[in-house]
Parts: structure tokens; sequence; C-alpha cells
């Protein structure tokens, strides 16, 4: 069992993280430049920390799998990024974002993060306009903001549909800086594989150049993983094509516990399935839920066009459960809702897709004013579906989206691997079982921007600036563990490719540890996600040589992972005998078809320890709600 | 959504590294209208691979026109025939039963295939590292309302922003210039208050690294804009002229 100890600082929430700041050890300015520390990563959390922790004067070796720092997976963010700032006045403040926060995550997250995480949230405007993000202002030259779901406020700062484009682009600005300045040194079309513990510390990375397949090996003082999220395990999602588990989960094998995998969400706004051949799914901002309405037939297989399904045999099922929220509920529920629907056939043409519809918003403020609004989300649904959406309502179906789950940190965003931190979608540590919209980048940003600087001066000013030897043992032998995994990919030679076996273990996934599972589904799973496995390793094909780029490899050793990673992702949600968030068990629901949490024995954290292919150990860091009152999530 | 597929013939370039000499492997595909061009070499590869042969190298990631990973021509132009859009988004619907594809990579002598349809584009990154921001360092930015700015301004600048950095604008240009590029970034900030402390030394840097990497000069024939999936205007280049202009002029150190 590992020991967590989530380190939360003593005193009153909105002080702890002051007080903190000023009892911290420090590293003196002069020192700072002795210590290396590797990111990997350069989304919004990476590049974020790098080009921080280049300014504060430490050395940096950024490392990402991409050709640039600016193409990571952060750049598709669409909708917006939060901050409790109240521009508008409308009653909103650090506390009211913790709170929305933590209910809206179904209270499985850390009272104290979250609370850090708000009260940093307006520091991040601040730096973002400092680096010239051109936020969408109004006439009067301040920001606009929108609202976002789960929220009732509006404190959501944007960029057109293009906001992580925008903030990403800040960000890589700030890490370029330091680049030129010779502060931070960047790697990129660099694959980590693994992690290098020295006498139970991280003290390095083996990485794969992406270009000629030679393995190198870094060292550093301290490595902070900022990878992103795990959800391309379900094989179709709105990720990025190559984003995916590998960092996280070989730093897991070395000791990092990985806490709640079963906390994943399925977005609810996303376009139907098109076909076979379909790679990804693409993600239609939540933002158009403020003024669109969605809606189904009340009869089950209706065929008719939409604009001959009159309004009184529709069914805006949304607005008629949850009449407070509406549209607005969490994507959670708005996402379970969706796929009740169509189980009942009332889809599109009693299809998997329902109706996202405009019309109201083009009476109410026009269609120029719904063009600047969305203007690019409504350009790119025409181009991808054929179909005009200012004339026919948008068709959507929920898709995986983003996770909550991670690698398990303390309040420094330590992992209980002392040296190792994990920042942005690649922790655990905000969200809870279920992420509002246009949190994850203000995470990422807070995480970057604002955290790290600080307390990985706390662990630094405690080491010694000896850097580890990469000639020695470990990172010998965690080289050679790489290259006898590549070696072992490419001997197989089977009949399937890399991609048919992900497709089915997505099929696998999706199908039983979605949006609703059940415990025999979820035993079904585990057990044919060992098959294929199985099948995998006896059956797969890899092509090409490991010294060269070889894309099928790389797939390979992620897939590989998958396998391992997916069965944890089941054994996690058949361990949670509760509903909570984006975790729903059809065996814990109310009468009314909600989820029902069981706080008595399920307000923990759930943090596995890996013991070998297939095996792991649970170790639980209970959670306290001190501030705010547990209380069953309703947005009736 | 239908389910009439078409086929096409695609005539697509090889090449197994960079100092390897390339050629043209041609391919019959059948494909659904609905699948974006990329999704259609993934079924080329699955077959391949399938076979045991070797996949063709290209690459892409977030597959909605966003990240400018996938850069790759089809038939002459840089992410294909359709204005403003990029690759990825590419609908097969949009070609025609029987027609033949030529699918290459971003042709530009400072673009070096490193295999198949894969080009470098480092020169990019070192372009912005010259000057591609504002030297804030975190935690000294002060209240975002603090600076009102038109909103005429914020949304030309973010015209600009919109940039995905795909190349298309080089591989465009007979003379493979980056001023699009460029010009995006330098007008980003030069609309914007935060950008002039350092507007002058901004473009003049940028200028200065993006000629060291073998990027050629602008004659204004506007290829690049027209084969821009973000559709970025040329007037950014105008703008960056101004400003380098008057930068150069001056001698010494010009006032922003
Ligand atoms: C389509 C879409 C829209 C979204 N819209 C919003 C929104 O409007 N608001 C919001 O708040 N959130 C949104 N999200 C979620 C948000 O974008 C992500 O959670 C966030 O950007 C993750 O940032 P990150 O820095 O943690 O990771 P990423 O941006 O995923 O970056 C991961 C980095 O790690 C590198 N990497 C990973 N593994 C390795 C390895 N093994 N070796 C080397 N490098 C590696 C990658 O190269 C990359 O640089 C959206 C997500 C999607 C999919």
């Amino acid at each position: 069992m590992i020991k967590l100890n989530s380190n939360v600082p003593e005193g009153n929430i909105t002080e702890k993280w002051s007080n903190y700041k000023f009892s911290m050890k420090l590293v003196n300015p002069a020192n700072k430049r002795k210590f290396d520390i590797i990111v990997v990563g350069t989304g919004l959390a990476g590049a974020s920390a790098a080009a921080t922790l280049g300014e504060l004067g430490y050395k940096v070796k950024a490392f990402t799998y991409h050709d640039s720092p600016r193409r990571a997976h952060s750049i598709a963010a669409q909708g917006g990024i939060n901050a409790a700032k109240n521009y508008q006045n409308d009653a909103d403040s650090v506390y009211r974002l913790f709170y929305d926060t933590v209910k809206g995550g179904d209270f499985r997250a850390r009272e104290a993060n979250v609370y850090r995480l708000a009260e940093v949230s307006n520091n991040i405007i601040d730096q973002c306009v400092a680096q010239g993000v051109p936020f969408a202002r109004e006439y009067g030259g301040t920001l606009a903001n929108r609202s976002f779901g789960g929220a009732q406020v509006s404190r959501t700062f944007y960029a057109r549909g293009e906001t992580g484009q925008q903030l990403l682009l800040g960000a890589y600005g700030s890490l370029n800086r330091q680049i030129h300045l010779g502060n931070v040194e960047i790697f990129s079309r660099r694959e980590m594989l693994d992690l290098v513990v020295v006498d139970g510390k991280a003290k390095g990375i083996i990485v794969r150049n992406l270009l000629t397949g030679e393995t190198e090996r870094h060292s550093a003082q301290a490595v902070v993983l900022a990878t992103g999220g795990y959800m391309n395990v379900y094989y179709l999602s709105t990720n990025a094509m190559n984003s995916n588990a590998t960092a996280s989960w070989r730093a897991h094998k070395r000791g990092a516990a990985f806490a709640n995998p079963a906390y994943t969400q399925i977005h609810p706004t996303c376009l139907p399935v098109h076909g076979e051949a379909q790679s990804k799914l693409v993600l239609m901002s939540e933002s158009l839920r403020n003024d669109g309405r969605i809606w189904v037939s009340k009869k089950a297989g209706d065929t008719r066009p939409p604009d001959q399904i009159p309004e009184s045999e529709r069914d805006y099922y949304l607005e008629r459960k949850y009449p407070a929220f509406g549209n607005l509920v969490p994507r959670d529920v708005a996402s379970r809702n969706a796929k009740y629907v169509c189980d009942e056939g009332r889809g599109v043409n009693g299809g998997r897709a329902v109706y996202l519809d405009f019309a109201e918003a083009f009476n109410r403020i026009g269609k120029d004013a719904v063009k600047d609004r969305y203007g690019n989300l409504f350009d790119m649904y025409q181009n991808i579906t054929g179909v005009d959406p200012y004339e026919v309502p948008m068709q959507i179906y929920p898709a995986p989206h983003y996770a909550m789950g991670g690698l398990w940190v303390d309040y420094n965003l330590m992992s209980n691997v002392p040296g190792l931190f994990v920042l942005g979608e690649a922790n655990f540590s905000d969200h809870g079982a279920n992420r509002l919209g246009a949190s994850a980048l203000m995470q990422g940003l807070a995480d970057g921007y604002f955290v790290i600087p600080y307390t990985i001066g706390n662990y630094l000013a405690t080491e010694k600036p000896e850097k580890a030897n990469p000639e020695s043992s470990e990172f010998k032998e965690a080289e050679k563990s790489v290259r006898d995994d590549v070696k072992k990919l490419l001997s197989i030679n089977g009949k399937q490719t890399v991609d048919a076996i992900h497709k089915k273990l997505g099929l696998v996934l999706i199908d039983k540890v979605g949006m609703s599972r059940t415990e025999k589904g979820l035993n079904e799973a585990i057990k044919q996600i060992r098959d294929l496995r199985e099948e995998f390793w006896k059956d797969v094909k890899v092509v090409g040589k490991g010294e060269e780029l070889n894309q099928t490899l790389e797939r390979a050793g992620r897939v590989a992972d998958y396998l391992q990673f997916g069965e944890l992702l089941a054994k996690d949600a058949l361990n949670r005998n509760e509903s909570c968030g984006g975790h729903f068990r059809e065996e814990y629901q109310t009468p009314e078809g909600e989820a029902l949490r069981r706080d008595d024995e399920y307000a923990y954290v759930a943090a596995w320890e890996y013991k070998g292919p297939g095996e792991s150990e649970l170790s639980k860091e209970n959670l306290e709600f001190t501030n705010i009152k547990l209380a069953t999530r309703s947005y009736k | 959504m239908s389910d009439n597929h078409i086929t096409l013939k695609l005539k697509i370039w090889r090449q197994e590294n960079k100092n390897a000499k390339g050629h043209f492997d041609e391919f019959n595909q059948k494909v659904s209208p609905d699948s974006s061009i990329l999704e259609m070499l993934d079924e080329v590869n699955n077959k391949l691979e399938a076979e045991g042969k070797i996949p063709i190298a290209f690459e892409s990631d977030c597959r909605e026109g966003i990240c400018g990973t996938c850069g790759l021509a089809v038939n002459g132009h840089p992410h294909g025939p359709l204005p403003k859009t990029a690759t990825c988004q590419l609908h097969m619907r949009n070609f025609k039963d029987g027609e033949t594809l030529y699918i290459e990579p971003f042709r530009a002598a400072a673009f070096q295939v490193i295999k198949d349809l894969i080009v470098d584009r480092s020169g990019f990154d070192k372009i912005q590292q010259a000057g591609g921001y504002t030297s804030f360092n975190t935690g000294s930015a002060p209240d975002a309302n603090a600076i009102p700015i038109s909103k005429t301004n914020a949304d030309l600048s973010l015209d600009a922003a919109e940039c995905i950095g795909c190349g298309a604008c080089v591989a465009a240009c007979k003379n493979s210039s980056a001023m699009l590029f460029v010009s995006a970034k330098v007008s980003q900030f030069a609309l914007l208050p935060q950008g002039q402390p350092e507007r002058y030394d901004r473009v003049q840097a940028m200028v200065k690294v993006m000629d060291e990497n073998f990027f050629g000069s602008c004659t204004n024939t506007y290829a690049c804009e027209a084969e821009c999936p973000k559709g970025i205007s040329v007037s950014n280049i105008a703008r960056m002229n101004r400003d380098y202009f008057k930068a150069k002029l001056c001698e010494e150190k010009v006032e922003g």
C-alpha cells in the first residue's frame, strides 16, 4: 500500500495558499541555475511551466513528440477559459468558482486544490492579456465573457472558437523567449518512454528520437509530466490523434499511483459517428448550448425531417427535466440524457443523434449575432457534414473527451514518487468526478504559471544540485527495457494491424465502460481486455524498423499501454460502487434516474499502485469537505 | 450522409528519407464521401500494413483544422483545392468518382522532406523564437481590464493570430516566402498596446531569422492568401513592411 499524504497546508481555506507560499523553502537565485528540470509536454500546462521555470532561472529541458511545441493538443480547445474576475458584476467570486467546481465535480475533488485554482484563475487572464492573447472584447474595449455548462454566471473568457489556440500560442511565445535566452532547451520529436528513478526519486527520462529511432538518456533533479489525458484509450474520442497515456503509464509502472481512472468525461456536443473509416470524433464547443436548444421527437422512430416536426411534438428534454439549468446542465447530465432518449429510439431518424437547434436564437438576436459568436463552429459543421446549420438544426451526440483521472498528486502537484510532478490533464487533481466546461485550460495554466514555479522550489531547496549520472545502472536498465520493448514489438509479425486491435479495445470500453456501467458489464470488459492483450502480443503486425521514423511502431507502443491501462480503468469503475459525475453505475441511481453517490463509503480518491501486468493494489485518500457541505448535486 | 462510395486513382509521393530519391506510388482506393482525405490515407495504410508493406508516412494530429500538422499538397494545392480548408477537413465528397489525385509533401527549399509526405518546418519555430512574443515575465501583468482595447483592433489582431503555422503559404509561393506567416505574428502584436514596446525590434529580429532560413522574398503574387487554410490576409504583409521600413529608415532605435 502506498502512503498518500495530500500535504494540504493547515489553516482556513482562504489563507492556505498564501500562508504556504510564505512558509516555503526557497532556492536562492544564484543556485537556481544549478538545477536542471525536465518538462515533458508543451501543451498549456507544460509550455507555461517550462517558460516560467526558465524565467526563474532554472535550467529547463522541454520535450514533446510533436515537431513543434505549438502543436500540442491544447491548441484544439475551442470554447473558453474560466476565471473569477466578476467583470460582469453578476455576483461571481473566487468562492463561487470554488463552489461550482467542487459541486460540478460531484464532491470528489480535494477542496484545498480547487480553492487555489479559483484563487489564481484571475492571474491567468492578466498574464494572457499581457502576452497579447487577443480575447474577445466589448465595444467599450473591456473583455467579453460568456457562460458555460454548470455555472449560472458569465465567467468564461474566449477568443472566438479558438481559445485554446490563442492561449497555447501565448504560452508558446513565452517558451520561445526562454529558448531564445538560453534558459530552456527544446527537444522536439522525442517521445518519453520511461521514467528513471534513482534511490526512490525521479531523476530522469528515456526518450526515443522519433526521426532516427535512437534512444537518449536525460538526467535532472526533477521531472515534470504535462503529457495530457488518456481518452484515446476509447479509440474514437475528441482528442488529437497522437494524444496518449504512455508517459503517465510508464511513470505508473515505475511507482507513481494512478488516481480515479474511471472518471472519464463524455462530451455532449460532438458530431455523430459517420462511418467505419472514421478516425476521430469532432467536438462542437459546448458554448453552443448557450444559444442552441436540444431536442428530439416525442415519438420513437420518427423519420420526418426536423422542420416537419411541429413544436408540440418536440421534446426539449433538458429544459423539461432541469428547468433551472436547462440546456446548460453539466456535461455528464447532458450526455447521459442524450443516450437515454436515443436508447428509447427517439434520436434523429431513430438513430444515435439529437438536434441542437438555433432557430430561437436567430429570432432573438439575429443570424449575424449568432455568426459573430459561433461563426467558425457553424462553418466547421457545414464543412464536415455538408449540411448548412443556418438552415437545418445541427445533429450532435456525446463522445469521449476528457480524463478527470490521472496520476495522483499532492497539494504540491508532486506524485508519490518524490521529484516527479504532474500537471494539466495528466494529473487527477481538481475536477473530481466531472469537469466543468472551460476549466481544463484554467487548470493547465494555473498549474504551469502559478503553482509549480513555487512548489518545485520547495522540493529542490532540500535537494543537492548534483545530477544523477546518466551512466548509472538505473539509466542503463531503463534504456535497455525501452529497447527490448521495441525489439519485441517488431518481432511478433502477426496478422492484425495495431489500429485493428485498438479499435476492438475502443468498442469494448465505450460499450461497457462508457456513459453507463454495470458490474456484469465491467467484469466482462476486464476479461475481454485481457484476451485482447494476449491477442496483441501474439498477433500484432508492426512493420518497418526500429532505427528510423516508424509511426506504426509509435502507435504500437501506445496501444500496448492502453491494453494494460484499459483494464485498470474498468477495475476502478468496478470498485466504485456508486454513481458520481462521469462515472455512472446503473445499480446506483435514484428513483428518478439520477446519479446516486454513496459518501459514507466512497468519498475517497482511489489511487492504484502497479503490481505487474493486470495486477494493481488500491490505496485510498479520504476526502473531507469542511467548507462546502456534501450535498446531492441538483440542476433541477 | 450517404453510402455512395467513390473510387479514386491516387498518386502518392514516396521518399524513404531526406537523401533518397522520391517517386510516385499508385493506388486505386474506394472511399466514402464522408471521409476526409486523411481518413482515406489511413485506409490505404491499413491495407499496406496488413500486407506487411511500409505505410505512407504523413503527419496529422487534431484533425479539426487547427493544429497545423497535416501539411500535404493535393493536385498542386497545399491542403487541396478547397479554399480555407486544412487537409484534415477536406472531405472526399469534393472529388468525383474516377478522378486522379496527386498527393505530395509541401515543396519548398526551407522545408526539407523527412519521409514521404512529412517535411521539416522547424524554420518556423526559429523565426518565432527570435521575437514572436511580448517580454512579460509570469506574475508581472497588470489587471486584464486595465488597458481597454478597441473591439476592432482586438478582432483584427485575432484575425492575424489565427495562423496555424502549417506552412501552406510558403509551399504556395513560387519564391517560398514566409512573409504571410511572419507578418501574421508581427501584426497580431502591432495591433495591441501590449505589443508596442518591442514593436520595431520584433519585426527586425523576425525578418532577419526568416532570411537566414532559406525562405525567399515576397513578390506580391498573393498565392499565400489564396492557399491559406485560415484565410490570413496579405494586408498583414503590408503592415509588416511599413513597420520594417520605419525601423530600417531610422538608423537609431525607433520610438513605439
Ligand atoms: C476538442 C477539444 C476542445 C476542448 N475545449 C476546451 C475548452 O474550451 N475549455 C477548456 O477548458 N478545455 C477544453 N478542452 C480540454 C483541454 O483542451 C485539455 O484538457 C488541455 O488542453 C490539456 O492540456 P495539457 O497541457 O494538460 O496537455 P496537452 O495539450 O494534451 O499536451 C500534451 C503534451 O505532452 C506531449 N507528450 C505527451 N506524451 C508524451 C511523451 N510520451 N513524450 C513526449 N511528449 C509527450 C505532447 O507532445 C504535448 O506537447 C478541450 C479538449 C478537446 C479535445
